[in-house]
């Protein structure tokens, strides 16, 4: 049976892993590499990896770094943050990264994702979108790391980037991220039931209940979550953790 | 030493990382010298059929990698695209496919009544029907392998099938006849299961 996959989000800030709280206060988590060394023992299903300053500071993603994380990666391996070339698409997947996450650009060139379906595959790319809710209850998606509205609305920008061809949809709620208070079920629903696109959740997991709910309630395909499986406790101590595989199995 | 075949379509990368884990010697080549002196291939593959196949042709990997496997005989483990072209012909593309196998691809159809989302994409459980050369021994049970993939395998010799998978319907994860291994998961993407598949090919499958 194929069971939903549950995917620890690491967030990248120059070499250091940091977790941030509504795309804001970012914290130190720890080394990068050494934590996908620890991720790789528990047998986590998947790994996701975000550069988000990458884009703010016009630079190429962190190949050496990338390198590195990929070489202790024997689970799929996705990275996101500043891709904006069929060439950096080329570039990592040659490393080891099977999944290149692609959000400013894919909104600001829609050919790229098309052209990066076409050419890598479709199960290869993802598109990432970034999601706030108006203080009307309105969904809006923002680009550039939760910087710029676009006021575009998710529902149909996934629709679009489903019909391009990505083979999976990463929505993020920025209200939620490392609030850890549950995802936005109401947002994923949506989303989840305009596409037959795969969709992850992220933005809010706090327990293995929020994932449970986001699989039975808005029908995910898989959860990500940050806060979760870096921190413990209520102080927030950096401690990497992962669901065993019988609670996992239980979901 | 292993060789992974390079013909731009493919996670070159990741299955090096595995066959390094491992301990064995490998390298990345299309160069049709080194290909001739490895002890081993593996051909990976992640994306369409007809531009995998016309990469192929292109690189002229094509007549080079029949006569290392029909003629020679040279152990090789295919794995999803991979193992795809190993096949007659796909329901992906228009060009066919190696022929290695009696076999076919076929989209994903959702079971009437029922919802599929396809890609097939996670960790799902894979049953072996044969021994295949014992690519899959000391692998712990039960086994989990990672899958992302539109179209599957159909063998039309049902001693092909090496393994069953079921999602929708129970359909052929791996295949096997010969010097020839087609795997329709990643193994390289596949914890301790996949580092164990991929030790048994590197030390001890010869042929099944």
């Amino acid at each position: 049976m194929l069971k939903p996959r549950v995917i620890p989000c690491l967030l990248l800030r120059g070499r250091g892993l940091y977790k941030t709280v509504k795309f804001g206060d970012p914290k130190y988590v720890g080394d990068p590499v050494n934590a996908v060394k620890i991720f790789n023992e528990k047998e986590v299903d998947e790994l996701l990896l975000l550069d988000i300053t990458a884009t703010s500071e016009k630079r190429e993603p962190n190949y050496e770094l990338i390198c590195d994380i990929a070489g202790e990666c024997f689970m799929p391996l996705g990275y996101g943050g500043a891709v904006t070339s069929i060439e950096q698409v080329r570039k990592l997947h040659r490393m080891g990264v099977e999944k290149v996450a692609i959000n400013t650009a894919a909104y600001s060139d829609r050919r790229l994702v098309k052209e990066a379906c076409d050419m890598f595959g479709s199960s290869s790319i993802v598109a990432a979108i970034d999601v706030k809710k108006t203080f009307l209850g309105k969904y809006e998606v923002w680009i550039e790391g939760g910087r710029k509205n676009t006021k575009q609305d998710p529902v149909k920008y996934a629709e679009e980037l489903a019909r391009l061809g990505v083979g999976e949809i990463l929505v993020n709620s920025i209200d939620r991220d490392g609030t850890q208070s549950g995802y936005d079920i109401a947002l994923l629903k949506k989303i989840s039931a305009a596409v037959d696109t795969p969709v992850i959740a992220c933005g809010g997991a706090g327990s293995l209940d929020h994932i449970r709910q986001a699989i039975t309630e808005a029908h995910v395909s898989a959860t990500a979550a940050g806060s979760l499986f870096v921190f413990h406790g209520k102080h927030k101590a950096v401690l990497i953790n992962y669901p065993t595989p019988g609670e996992l199995e239980k979901l | 030493m292993i060789a992974v075949v390079d013909y731009d379509t493919g996670n070159v990368g990741s299955v090096l990382n595995m066959l390094k884990k491992v301990g064995a010697k490998a390298q990345v080549s299309r160069d049709p010298e080194v290909l001739g002196h490895a002890d081993k291939l593996v051909l990976p593959g992640v994306g369409a059929f007809d531009e995998a196949i016309g990469n192929l042709h292109r690189f002229g990997l094509w007549d080079v990698l029949n006569e290392l496997v029909l003629e020679q005989r040279k152990p090789i483990l295919g794995v999803c695209l991979g193992a795809q072209l190993m096949a007659r012909t796909s329901e992906e593309g228009h060009r066919p496919g190696f022929g290695w196998l009696n076999a076919r691809i076929a989209r994903f159809r959702a079971p009437e009544g029922q919802q599929l989302r396809v890609p097939h994409m996670g960790w799902n459980t894979v049953t072996p029907d044969k021994s295949g050369g014992g690519i899959f021994d000391k692998v712990p049970q039960p086994m989990r392998f990672y899958f992302v993939h539109s179209f599957h395998m159909v063998a039309d010799e049902p001693d092909l099938q090496l393994s069953t998978t079921t999602y929708g319907y129970p359909f052929a994860s791996a295949l096997a006849s010969r010097n020839i291994i087609s795997m329709q998961f990643h193994p390289e993407k596949s914890h301790k299961y996949g580092l164990q598949v991929y030790r048994n090919f590197v030390e001890s499958f010869e042929s099944c």
